[in-house]
């Protein structure tokens, strides 16, 4: 079967200013939500405590959160269905510190006349861990787009490395504007979810910047635009196919995985589509306007071709006794 | 057909080793090594406790004013105002000006690791700030000791207790069934276990009741509760024994079969014990757990042997709890709770129900995808896939690395990308069988273009998850490694593996029957 077969170029990169306009809006949208709104922290970053309940049949929801009422000292606390109409999530945020005063053992004594339940889940995170994790969190995301920067940097070329980046930062700064515009609750692993965003974009990203390297060392065409569509032209079939496997995946994943990983693959969804778009629209444009010259890089690879050759020489003549 | 090559030779041996060594953890059996589940797929309990380490340095000030005021009076150097500041340092002024070098000497002599600044007549003692740390180090791994002792001694199968970063303790119990077990857990964790035998000040107890904890203390009293009936005692502050000259604690039973606790002391321990009952026939004796009264009998003749009985109307099971407790000894200080998972063990086995669904169905669809695609190239990819699948199964196993949700779902996704390398392979071939070339040179020449790229792309994702796995916690730890792991076998199973079987299968290959083969109707060797 074949889908997309190579014929002639696609003219990307005359359109590179609609894209780039669709992406800015949508960029500035994002910043708009998640400084405006800002992120629903769970209680990994938050603190507090998360209590899962599962009924016997219906759950009484509206008799769950009148005895959460009873009690002042969960003031705040939000009680939601989780998944099917016989679980529901308690939130509050209180944490106790204490070992043998358990907010999950409170809470079941709370709700006692409710009916026949099981606690499936407590989680309690205390406020100084919450904030411990958020900057190592925030740091583990900075250390990977430095690691990237000096890799890609190493094996291509700066402007490569930065435009790798800025498309990266494009999609996860999208994906967190979709988690904030859809209210996911943001815990450990939607940061999870975020950083293999990190890595899939990347990954795309770096295989169109392969066929566009190869591009300027094989095709005729002076001008980089035009090396650019057919280097784009000639991966879209690859980008297309394994984006699509990817995103059956994760599909998947989203509908049958369960709830507790819904948020984690949402995050993924929404990662999975814009790491496409941007490998395609977004990092090769970026390449054009940081100004990368291809006689300049062809004049570099021709230097350092001629001085593996040299070095080749020398080593013959070494080996030969010559020198 | 074309002999085996060494690429194919390799890979077969990779996909037996990813079998042979997935076997144990697919199958459950008990022998050879196998994936451990997180806790949130086969329920337990975690917990990351703090410590309170300043209460650790608090009581080391304690005892060196008890050593100060020992030395000082063995030594006859008179001296006054002896102070704890600020639970930091002590502070007492001579009185003699002739004792001052002697005193000096003494306390290098005797205290270590302290600061000794002496303002004239006026001294004052503080730690080191090494032997803070010394201090709080050794709080820290006395209570990981002291807890994994208590577990171990409760019975529940194979729980970790490790100290995590600095100054704190993971803990975490698997296949806890109810809530009541959990909670008897969490108590043992935290109970300090201070055991004191203490007098009762039968000359001013009469009037316990009325008086100020400020007047107790100026007779050098304490005043504590009984734990269950809430009477107070008047009890002499300086304990006659305490928790450390315990050698045993069983749970027995007494004349009436209520559970008791009985424990024996160490011989220096029995002696003191011998020797104050003896002086102390018609008084009272204290059993004192944690600042509560647990009993408080009278004593009736010297008791000798060094055996002591604690009753309290325990149940049964409170009884064992805190016969563990006395065992594995006292907390230095007191931990407190900062982080708390636990999950039933219903909801793990619906994750993983949930998870292996997912990823059965999405390795199907794209099983399906790629033979439909790319025909015969698709199922050499595929097997590709399998390949990798058992690999990381069998080098997780092999670790004994964690499988958590997360890492289910990293295996999930590393499915959906390993295909990638396969595709990016089979398109370079497409793309060469379409310009013209000839079959051999068309996948010889497919993988070296495809190289570079698969390379660097997998690199980039591998320092992603290097990054992630050392800045991560738990369950993302987990993934980053499943990840990780996915990445480097599939660069094994798609690079070198179908490399291989393309190369053995060459011969085999029709160029009439690109279709079938590689799924394109054009093109092919002319």
């Amino acid at each position: 079967m074949e889908i997309f077969k190579y014929k002639k170029p696609l003219s990307l990169m005359n359109k590179s200013k609609r894209f780039g306009l669709l992406s800015v809006t949508i960029l500035i949208l994002s910043l708009g939500l998640i400084i405006g709104k800002g992120f629903n922290y769970g209680i990994d970053f938050a603190g507090g405590t998360l209590i899962q309940v599962q009924y016997e049949g219906q759950a009484p929801i509206e008799k769950v959160r009148e005895a959460i009422d009873s009690d002042t000292s969960y003031e705040g606390a939000t009680v939601t269905f989780f998944g099917g109409e016989d679980e529901v999530v308690i939130r509050t945020k209180t944490s106790s510190k204490a070992l043998g005063v358990d907010v999950g053992d409170q809470i079941r004594t709370l709700l006692q006349e409710t009916g026949n339940f099981e606690v499936r889940r407590v989680d309690m995170v205390g406020a100084k861990v919450g904030s411990e994790l958020r900057e190592k969190g925030l740091m583990a995301m900075v250390l990977a787009i430095i690691g990237i920067l000096i890799y890609v940097s190493f094996r291509f070329e700066w402007r490569f490395a930065v435009a790798s980046v800025m498309a990266l930062m494009h999609d996860v700064t999208i994906a967190m504007g979709m988690i904030v515009l859809f209210n996911v609750e943001v815990n450990l692993d939607i940061l999870a979810a975020l950083l293999t965003i990190l890595g899939y974009s990347l990954n795309d990203t770096i295989i169109v910047f392969d066929r566009i390297r190869e591009g300027i060392r094989t095709i005729k065409d002076p001008d980089l635009g035009g090396i650019i569509d057919e280097s784009v032209t000639r991966t879209l079939s690859r980008t297309t196919l394994t984006s699509l496997t990817t995103f059956f995946v994760v599909l998947t994943l989203y509908l049958f995985g369960g709830e507790i990983i819904n948020g984690f693959s949402f995050t993924l969804l929404v990662g999975v589509i814009v790491g496409t778009y941007s490998s395609i629209f977004v990092a090769s444009p970026i390449l054009m306007w940081l100004g990368f010259s291809v006689g300049g890089f062809r004049t570099k690879e021709a230097e350092k071709l001629k001085r593996e050759k040299e070095k080749e020489k020398m080593r013959a003549m070494y080996e030969n006794g010559t020198l | 057909m074309k002999t085996l090559n060494f690429r194919v030779i390799l890979f077969a041996f990779a996909l037996i080793f990813g079998v042979v060594f997935s076997i144990p953890s697919l199958t459950q059996s008990e022998s050879g090594k196998k994936i451990t589940l997180g806790l949130d797929l086969q329920g337990g309990l975690h917990m990351l406790l703090g410590i309170k380490s300043e209460i650790a340095i608090e009581s080391r000030i304690k005892s060196m004013a008890a050593s100060v005021k020992y030395i000082f009076d063995d030594e006859e150097i008179i001296f006054d105002a002896l102070r704890m500041v600020d639970g930091e340092q002590i502070t007492f002024e001579l009185l003699d000006k002739d004792d001052v070098a002697k005193a000096k000497a003494l306390l290098k002599k005797e205290l270590e690791g302290t600061v000794i600044i002496d303002n004239g007549m006026k001294f004052s003692v503080a730690m080191t700030e090494a032997e803070v740390e010394r201090t709080k180090q050794n709080a820290i791994q006395q209570a990981v000791d002291t807890i994994r002792n208590r577990l171990n001694e409760f019975g529940l199968a194979e729980p970790t207790v490790a100290k995590q970063g600095e100054d704190k303790i993971l803990v975490e119990v698997p296949g806890i069934k109810t809530q009541e077990d959990e909670q008897r857990i969490r108590e043992l964790i935290a109970r300090a276990a201070h055991l004191q035998l203490m007098a009762v000040d039968e000359d001013r107890n009469i009037r316990v009741n009325t008086m100020s904890l400020a007047e107790a203390k100026s007779y050098g009293d304490v005043i504590l509760p009984d734990v269950n009936t809430g009477e107070k005692y008047l009890l002499r502050a300086i304990p006659v024994l305490d928790g450390s000259m315990l050698t045993d604690a069983k749970v027995g039973f007494d004349e009436n079969n209520q559970p008791v606790i009985n424990f024996t002391l160490n011989g220096q321990g029995a002696k003191i014990f011998g020797d104050f009952t003896g002086v102390s026939v018609g008084k009272r004796m204290a059993v004192v757990l944690d600042n509560k009264v647990y009993s408080a009998p009278n004593i009736n003749e010297r008791i000798g042997g060094g055996r002591v009985q604690i009753s309290g109307r325990f149940e049964l099971s409170e009884a064992h709890d805190l016969a563990i407790a006395l065992r594995s000894g006292a907390l230095l200080a007191p931990v407190y709770v900062m982080e708390k998972r636990s999950v039933g063990p219903s909801l793990g086995a619906d994750s993983i129900k949930a998870s292996s669904m997912a990823l059965a169905l999405g390795f199907i669809l794209v099983v399906l995808f790629m033979v439909v695609y790319y025909g015969m190239a698709g199922i050499i990819a595929n097997v590709a896939l399998i390949g990798n699948l058992f690999l990381i199964l069998a080098i997780m196993s092999l670790f004994g690395a964690t499988l958590t949700l997360p890492g289910m779902a990293g295996i999930v996704l590393t499915v959906g990308m390993a295909v990638d390398a396969n595709v990016i392979i089979s398109e370079r071939i497409r793309e060469l069988l379409y310009a013209g070339k000839s079959i051999g040179k068309s996948i010889e020449d497919g993988y070296s273009n495809a190289f570079t790229a698969i390379w660097d792309a997998n690199v980039t994702t591998l320092i992603a998850a290097t990054v992630l796995y050392a800045y991560g916690t738990g369950a993302i730890k987990g993934f980053a490694l499943t990840m990780s792991i996915g990445i480097m076998a599939s660069m094994l199973t798609a690079i070198v593996g179908t490399h291989g079987i393309y190369q053995w299968v060459l011969p085999k290959i029709d160029k009439n029957k690109l279709g079938l083969w590689f799924g394109i109707r054009t093109g092919g060797a002319k």
